[in-house]
């Protein structure tokens, strides 16, 4: 009897609290808004689903950032939902923002295109954005956007390959799959290029979040006499450290990760989305809401090598870099990395 | 294969392994000594991300290793505080408030980064300290003696908790308590001081082990430990709530994972099998107990909260 | 101060209310060291408990999206329940919703064509023979080899989230994403294994009915079977039971194999019922369940180890889990204070038994078996 009251009464209270907050609350409408009529005045309401924290310097970051560029020239009211690696809550974010009627909601993951494949469906005056991947699944209301970032994966590889004065260059991956998989491909096929006999070396930790892998990976490149490592994912501040530690040139990815190491970290391929994410925009306004796939790379300032002004570059290696961002702009330069 | 068997690579992997290992050495023995006064505690992975946070924000603010490792540890003992609280005073169901405790440092410890750091800033790492002429030993010494400090403290640690269970007074009665609490009680030794002791010198433990990893790494990141914690958990298991068996498994389970991260790097891992390979310290673990298939029992009264009379 | 020797004392009115408001009184405790935390950060308190409350219980939405989240923490439950009343600590629910989601998973990938009447109890098959081999493992391992369940489930779960990685970016993998930018995911399964709708124009599938009938049947099992007497048997000793005559050894080994069994169900319901209809990882096992396999040992516990009351608990820890992520929401707070405050509610809420014992002055214990006292032993005796 004891527990069937007590679990009563817990329930009780939660319909109390629920009985309280339905009388004073004002009822939303679960209409979705129509957009594709806004004037400048008039806010442009987006949603940001992301799988991790929204300053990681890696991937949330870039879109967080992206977005936040844009506010001002787009009047965007932002909503963030961070850390939703469970993809059945991002998928009920996902809707909670679409039902609540924001204009664009951008699924940042590809672990979402499932999802936004079945949710995208029932609401069709709504716009989603989904990356990093290629399939608008044939919905007019579903945007791609994908980054080859194997592009500036080779150019950095390239450098980091007439820097590396033992021949051993070691990088960090997490799962062998999507944005990290292209970027360290692209980084191995420009390594190759530069110097043929370089000795690059892979090591995916089986997680995007696992620091002190990725620093006991980093660390054991150390002691493989790597002196140029590279990374990508959000556990890669553990092998930054290492670089940091051992004065080991380091090339980021995604984000500008020189604030984590400034001595160290020659450059990053930097992810500028409101390249694309404004051309999305635009074209929601213009009343498309999907069916298109957006790139951004080295041709189109989507993805910037952002050098750091505080490390002593020498001139010949940041020349290599330089042309080789050139090569591939104008298409002299092929990354190798099947599209 | 062969560069794997070289001394250098051999040595600087059993390195590895034994700084991967302290971490959980610390939370298991301080998990130990919990369990054998007969409290299970499932919160230690809260409590290691609290006390990593806790020191990490501590070496940015200060820059002060050793003020990082006794904030690491004070956080551990006021959360042993609350956890001896909840456990022993209110009796409540020990795997549930664990849990509890897990998803409140997980959460905080996370939150409070975001509010007061947010961008990953990388702090100095702990220091190796060499220790005078052990170091230079050609192979031991690169591979032992040249550790940080808190990893000696870990591996001192092990006699030092196998000296008090084994040899004093307070090992006896800790005993006593995890065995036949109401037996112990009725000659005179305090149940529920003995457990508040053994909660929160564990807890400390935990606090110091998220401190040791925090510091390793010089970052902090959400779950920074990764299950960590319950790992330690298990591996008390593994030791049969002896501190040397503790070490033990401490030992297998890091040396393994270093070996697999070492093997990644030097090719003889397929890209294809990464993810197996990442397997390998969990199910070592498993084979090795069930080889060594020892039959000592867990303390009769873990897990149950004591209550005079009942 | 025993309340036994004073009759009167049981209609003190004063303490019979404290004992039945105990645990709501915890959890609004809880909740307002949240709205103090919600304060701290710039959130208004009123706008995010009101929106946990709607998020949880305040519209068909709401309520739709709490009784889907609680289906697997019903299905994990009340394995736990069979588990834990055995007194085999199955901590392992995470590696055996896991092996479920992907069992069912390669069945759907293999045999798509299968009309929708047979193909949805196949894949749920699947799902519960996947979770009971990943919980079998353990079982015999305790029961045979003396390897404690806690070492081994936990270590499980470790193998458990790497085997899906490997699977879903390689054997399994969607071939359209795979090589350029693969995502590690399979394909979007064979519809007609999507677990039926049954409320149109909503989300709730029939996973619902799937965890009622599983929380029946677990009740069924565990007090009007004979297997579940020895379920329970066991759970209270051991030696008594094997003095008995019972298959103490093979009791064990089901009593884990039947927990990861109803994880492994769980599994299956989340790949089939989910928005994605596919099985989808982001590298770790949360990713996919949700910690369902810890939040399931919560639900259980404070359902009092009984399958059916294990629904209430599951519904009310879901409603908090999706409130939670209302609040999040409505207020832009940081995630991981929803996180903490789930947390906090646990603890403050398992704590106030105290004050529920102290009026009743009987040792509680959520249904977890209070095992006769064993004497102490000899060294050869097997370690529970």
């Amino acid at each position: 009897m004891s527990r069937k009251v007590r679990i009563t009464s817990v329930a009780a209270v939660l319909v109390a609290i629920v009985l309280i907050g339905a009388a004073c609350s004002n009822k939303k409408t679960t209409t979705p808004s129509t957009s594709g009529a806004s004037t400048p005045v008039e806010p442009f309401k987006v949603a940001i689903v992301a799988p991790s924290a929204p300053n990681d310097l890696a991937f949330t970051q870039s879109m967080v950032d992206a977005v936040n560029r844009l506010k001002d020239q787009y009047n965007l009211d932002i909503a963030v939902s961070d850390s939703l690696f469970v993809v059945e809550d991002a998928a009920a974010a996902i809707q909670d923002y679409a039902s609540k009627g924001y204009d664009l909601v951008i699924a940042h993951g590809s672990q979402f295109g499932g999802s936004v494949q079945e949710i995208a469906a029932d609401f069709p005056d709504v716009s989603f954005a989904w990356g990093t991947a290629g399939d608008t699944f044939g919905l007019p209301n579903v945007f791609a956007y994908q980054a080859a970032s194997d592009q500036g994966g080779y150019v950095m590889g390239q450098m980091a390959a007439a820097l590396s004065q033992s021949g051993v260059i070691g990088v960090v991956g997490p799962i062998e799959v999507g944005d990290a998989k292209l970027y360290v491909d692209g980084f191995k096929n420009g390594a190759v290029a530069e110097k043929s006999t370089v000795d690059v070396r892979v090591n995916y930790t089986g997680s995007f979040s696992d620091v002190a892998l990725a620093s006991e990976a980093a660390k054991s490149f150390v002691d493989a006499g790597a002196d140029v490592m590279t990374g990508s994912a959000q556990m890669v501040v553990g092998a930054v450290g290492v670089a940091k530690e051992n004065n080991i040139a380091w090339f980021g990815t995604q984000s500008n990760q020189t604030s984590l190491a400034p001595e160290v970290v020659v450059a990053s391929q930097v992810y500028h989305w409101e390249v694309v994410l404004s051309q999305i925009i635009d074209a929601i306004k213009a009343g498309t809401l999907g069916g298109q796939t957006y790139n951004i790379d080295l041709a189109n300032g989507g993805e910037v090598v952002e050098f750091n002004p505080d490390y002593a570059l020498s001139d010949e290696v940041k020349a290599i870099g330089d042309a080789a961002v050139q090569g591939i702009k104008d298409g002299s330069i092929t990354t190798g990395v099947s599209a | 294969m062969s560069k794997f068997l070289t001394i250098s690579v051999l040595t600087a992997t059993a390195a590895s392994g034994i700084r991967l290992a302290a971490p959980f050495l610390l939370a298991s023995l301080g998990e130990t000594m919990g369990q054998r006064s007969g409290v299970l505690n499932l919160g230690v992975e809260g409590v290691m991300l609290l006390g990593a946070f806790g020191s990490y924000y501590t070496v940015l603010q200060t820059g002060d290793l050793w003020l990082a490792a006794i904030v690491g540890v004070a956080i551990g003992l006021i959360m042993g505080l609350i956890t001896a609280v909840v456990s022993v005073t209110l009796k409540a169901e020990q795997g549930i408030s664990g849990i509890g405790v897990f998803l409140f440092g997980l959460g905080m410890s996370d939150l409070m980064y975001q509010k007061l750091v947010g961008t990953p800033r990388p702090v100095a790492q702990l220091p190796a300290v060499n220790i005078p002429f052990l170091a230079d030993i050609p192979g031991f010494g690169k591979m032992l003696f040249r550790q940080s400090l808190l990893v000696y403290l870990a591996v001192l640690l092990v006699p030092a908790l196998a000296f008090v269970l084994n040899r004093t007074t307070y090992g006896t009665k800790i005993k006593a308590v995890g065995e036949n609490p109401a037996a112990a009680d009725s000659l005179g030794v305090s149940v529920n001081r003995i457990r508040y002791s053994t909660v929160i010198l564990g807890n400390a433990l935990a606090g110091l082990a998220g401190a040791t990893l925090a510091m390793e790494l010089g970052i902090f990141q959400q779950n920074l430990t990764q299950g960590a914690g319950f790992i330690a958990v298990a591996l008390v298991y593994f030791g049969a709530w002896r501190p040397w068996g503790v070490l033990a498994g401490s030992l297998l389970y890091g040396l393994v994972a270093a070996i697999v991260l070492q093997w990644k790097t030097l090719g003889i891992i397929p890209l294809s099998a990464s993810d197996l390979a990442a397997t390998a310290p969990a199910v070592i673990t498993i084979f090795a107990l069930v080889l060594v298939a020892r039959r000592f029992r867990q303390p009769a009264a873990l897990a149950k909260a004591y209550e005079r009379g009942a | 101060m025993s309340s036994k020797s004073r009759g009167l004392a049981r209609h003190d009115w004063g303490r019979l209310l404290l004992s039945w408001f105990a645990m709501p009184l915890a959890a609004l405790a809880a909740l307002l060291i949240g709205a103090l935390m919600l304060w701290a950060l710039g959130a208004n308190p009123v706008t995010g408990y009101r929106a946990l409350g709607e998020g949880a219980f305040g519209s068909v939405d709401a309520l739709t999206n709490t009784a889907i989240k609680a289906v697997p923490l019903v299905l994990v439950g009340v394995g736990i329940c069979i588990a834990f009343r055995a007194n085999v600590l199955n901590i392992g629910g995470e590696g055996q919703l896991v092996m479920g989601g992907l069992a069912s998973t390669a069945t759907a990938l293999a045999v798509p064509g299968v009309p929708r009447p047979l193909l949805i109890p196949l894949v749920l098959l699947a799902g519960v023979a996947g979770g009971a081999i990943w919980g079998a493992i353990p079982g015999a391992l305790k029961a045979y080899f003396s390897v404690n369940e806690i070492l081994s489930t936990i270590m499980l779960n470790i193998v458990a989230v790497q085997v899906m990685n490997y699977l879903l970016s390689g054997p399994l993998i969607d071939k359209k994403f795979s090589g350029f930018s693969a995502i590690p995911q399979t394909k979007r399964l064979a519809p007609n294994a999507d677990l039926p709708i049954l409320v149109s124009n909503t989300k709730l599938h029939a996973g619902i009915v799937v965890a009622l009938l599983a929380a029946i049947v677990v009740y069924v099992l565990l007090w009007r079977t004979g297997l579940g007497f020895r379920l329970r048997a066991v759970g209270l000793s051991r030696e008594a039971s094997s003095y008995a005559g019972m298959p103490v050894k093979r009791t064990i080994t089901l009593a884990l194999t039947l927990s990861g069994a109803m994880a492994g169900l769980a599994g299956a319901v989340l790949v089939f019922g989910s928005a994605s209809h596919r099985m989808v990882t982001d590298g770790t096992a949360t990713g996919f369940t949700g910690s369902a396999g810890f939040n399931g040992i919560v639900a259980a516990l404070f359902g009092g180890l009984h399958p059916l009351w294990t629904v209430l608990s599951s519904f009310i820890f879901g409603g908090l889990l999706v409130g939670g992520n209302a609040v999040q929401r409505a207020v832009q707070v940081p995630s991981s204070l929803i996180v903490a405050l789930n947390g906090l509610v646990v603890v403050f809420v398992v704590s106030i038994e105290y004050v529920r014992r102290r009026n009743r002055n009987r040792p509680l214990s959520f249904g977890m078996p209070q095992p006769v006292q064993e004497p102490s032993g000899t060294p050869e005796e097997v370690e529970l």
